[in-house]
């Protein structure tokens, strides 16, 4: 790709994400501001005997409640662009700090998860599309159709019943074991906490890819040049490997890398049944428990993560199909 | 290859009889299938719903199909209402958002300005995950049954949206509608004349198909702790107590109110891609 192209993809996509983080600030800034929550009541929490009116006043000065909206939004917008995004009620720590070891956590469950079902859902729709309208093809896209139908956790319920109850295989929850420093937790614990929300999470995503990849490789088998090559003699394996790969592989890992939103919202109900301290439970936690500031950031974030899945689903296409190199950038 | 390369998602050339008389058998099932779970979840004694704590953590026999829960109370009894909760509240969630989408689509025709508005904000409620607006959305109302309901059906609307606004484009470009406006008709003539009618199908397809989605999202939210009470007989709820109970062995818990959820939703899937595919192959 040119090096003017390369600036003006970059560039293009920075001016995008600024207006579109600065939107969703906007709008869920001020959703949460007319919700009925009384930010001072929360913070005070247990303690809410010991506070007199005039320190909930204090607290209500310091924190500038007694501000218009907008003037409000402001304070925070400057506080956000220094990195700030405020403190969290429930952990009590920053939230920037929250939010980046949290997920960690999701991050290699998701990362997982989305390899996982990358790989198994494009072998699927290989397979089905080979073998359209025998029972192996019914089969699987009568897998897939239900899936669609599934509640991930749901299915988290089933695995933890089948594997953790009632095999005793895995942990029935929570990321490390319990009563052992952060430190002293091994790898293998780790990985042993993280399988089932993993398989659950990959399951999940399995359809989506699988249906696509066989839609795909039905079309291109139909074209003219597959039609040529069988003319040659090829067949079977062989003939998708030489000819119809390479045209189905890319829309699929785009399709795959546009499926961020759903991967977060995945992991969030996962997290959710196995307990695990990812990003997900920690949002789940901070709409429950109405800490504001760590709602907005964790929204914010995840803007950010569906934003860096769009992005990489557009640069495939950049990158491997020459008609959308040679059209220009986008 | 020969020609049988008619599936779901590619549109037959010709209209199909066969096919056609298979997608009407596949709607009449499936519409009769919902109508049973309505019904007999109506006839429902309040009976069933009470504690009974005689006859409580019973496994799944013949006077208790799902067994009973810690309370015992009939889990059939409490699913089926469930069910019947999920799609009251996934038709009003997909009805509201088939008319989000339907004014977002006639809007963007009006002009260039108001339809970069409306692709903006589409793609600005694309922009974040879907279980992501719905806590917020869910939290910005004061949480309860209205929360989740105010989230349901605010959020379903973007992809469809995008679907009705390419329809209503190309139909904007059509000869007939180029005909009405020299003649000097309205635009709302213009939209109630031509664009309502060639969009009644899709919305009729597209409401269907958001159905399962808002179904399976109601569940998902309420699982998570936002919106219902505990004693509300939801699916979501039902699942998220049986958590409690798993360790024990109370299995039946999660299982038969879980697989409940997946054949109703199943069904709604069923009978919204059979009637897509009769739309297709009619006017094809």
């Amino acid at each position: 790709m040119h090096y003017k192209q390369v600036m003006l993809f970059i560039t293009g996509k920075a001016v995008k994400l600024a207006t579109l983080l600065i939107a969703v600030s906007i709008l869920s800034f001020f959703l949460i501001s007319y919700s009925p929550i009384d930010p001072v009541q929360l913070y005070i929490g247990a303690d809410m005997t010991r506070v007199s009116p005039e320190q909930r006043e204090n607290i209500a000065e310091y924190w500038g409640l007694h501000e218009s909206k907008p003037q409000q939004f402001i304070n925070w917008g400057k506080a956000v662009l220094h990195g700030d995004f405020g403190t969290s009620l429930l952990y009590r720590s920053p939230v920037a700090d929250v939010i980046a070891e949290r997920f960690l956590a999701s991050l290699a469950l998701m990362v997982v998860a989305w390899l996982l079902s990358g790989v198994v859902g494009f072998l699927l729709g290989i397979i089905a599309g080979m073998r359209q309208g025998t029972w192996a093809d019914h089969v699987i896209k009568g897998f897939c159709f239900t899936l669609a139908s599934t509640p991930a956790f749901w299915l988290a319920l089933l695995f933890l019943m089948t594997f953790s109850v009632w095999l005793g295989w895995f942990p029935v929850g929570l990321g490390t074991p319990a009563g052992v420093l952060a430190e002293d937790v091994t790898w293998v614990e780790r990985l042993r906490h993280l399988v089932l929300p993993a398989l659950t999470l990959s399951i999940a995503g399995v359809a989506n890819v699988a249906l696509h990849t066989r839609e795909k490789l039905i079309e291109v088998l139909a074209s003219e040049y597959i039609r040529f090559a069988k003319a040659k003699g090829e067949h079977g394996f062989v003939l998708v490997w030489r000819h119809g790969l390479r045209n189905i592989s890319i829309p699929a890992v785009s399709l795959h890398f546009a499926s961020f939103g759903e991967l977060f919202g995945g992991a969030v109900l996962a997290e959710q049944v196995f307990s695990y301290p990812g990003l997900g439970q920690a949002i789940v936690q901070a709409g429950l428990g109405g800490d504001v500031p760590l709602l907005l950031g964790i929204v914010l974030f995840s803007a950010v993560f569906v934003f860096v899945g769009n992005v990489m689903a557009d640069l495939l296409y950049q990158l491997i199909d020459p008609r959308m190199r040679r059209s220009g950038v986008q | 290859m020969s020609m049988q390369r008619i599936d779901a998602y590619a549109t037959p050339t010709k209209s199909n009889r066969s096919e056609r008389q298979r997608a009407w058998t596949r709607i009449i099932l499936a519409l009769l299938l919902l109508a049973g779970i309505v019904v007999w979840a109506l006839l429902i004694n309040a009976d069933n719903l009470k504690v009974n704590l005689e006859g409580r953590n019973t496994a799944p026999s013949l006077a208790h199909l799902f067994g009973t829960d810690w309370l015992g109370r009939d889990m059939f009894a409490r699913t089926l209402k469930g069910l019947t909760l999920s799609l009251a509240v996934g038709m009003l969630a997909a009805l509201s958002s088939t008319g989000i989408a339907l004014f977002f689509s006639l809007l963007s025709s009006w002009n260039k300005w108001l339809d970069d508005m409306v692709t903006w904000v589409t793609d600005l409620f694309l922009s974040i995950p879907h279980i992501v607006t719905l806590i917020l959305l869910s939290v910005a109302v004061g949480g309860g049954f209205k929360g989740v309901v105010v989230g349901l059906a605010l959020t379903h609307w973007p992809r469809f949206t995008r679907l009705l606004r390419a329809e209503v484009l190309q139909v904007k470009e059509a000869e007939y509608v180029g005909v009405s406006r020299q003649l000097g008709r309205s635009r709302l003539w213009i939209a109630r004349h031509h664009f309502l009618p060639h969009l009644f199908p899709h919305l009729l397809v597209g409401f269907l198909l958001l159905l399962p989605h808002a179904i399976l999202h109601e569940a998902a939210i309420t699982f998570l702790g936002f919106g219902f009470s505990t004693d509300t007989p939801a699916i979501g709820v039902i699942l998220s107590e049986s958590m409690s109970y798993l360790s024990t062995g109370l299995w039946w818990l999660a299982f038969f109110p879980g697989l409940a959820l997946v054949i109703m939703v199943s069904i709604f899937e069923l009978l919204g891609r059979s009637i897509r595919r009769l739309a297709e192959t009619s006017s094809g």
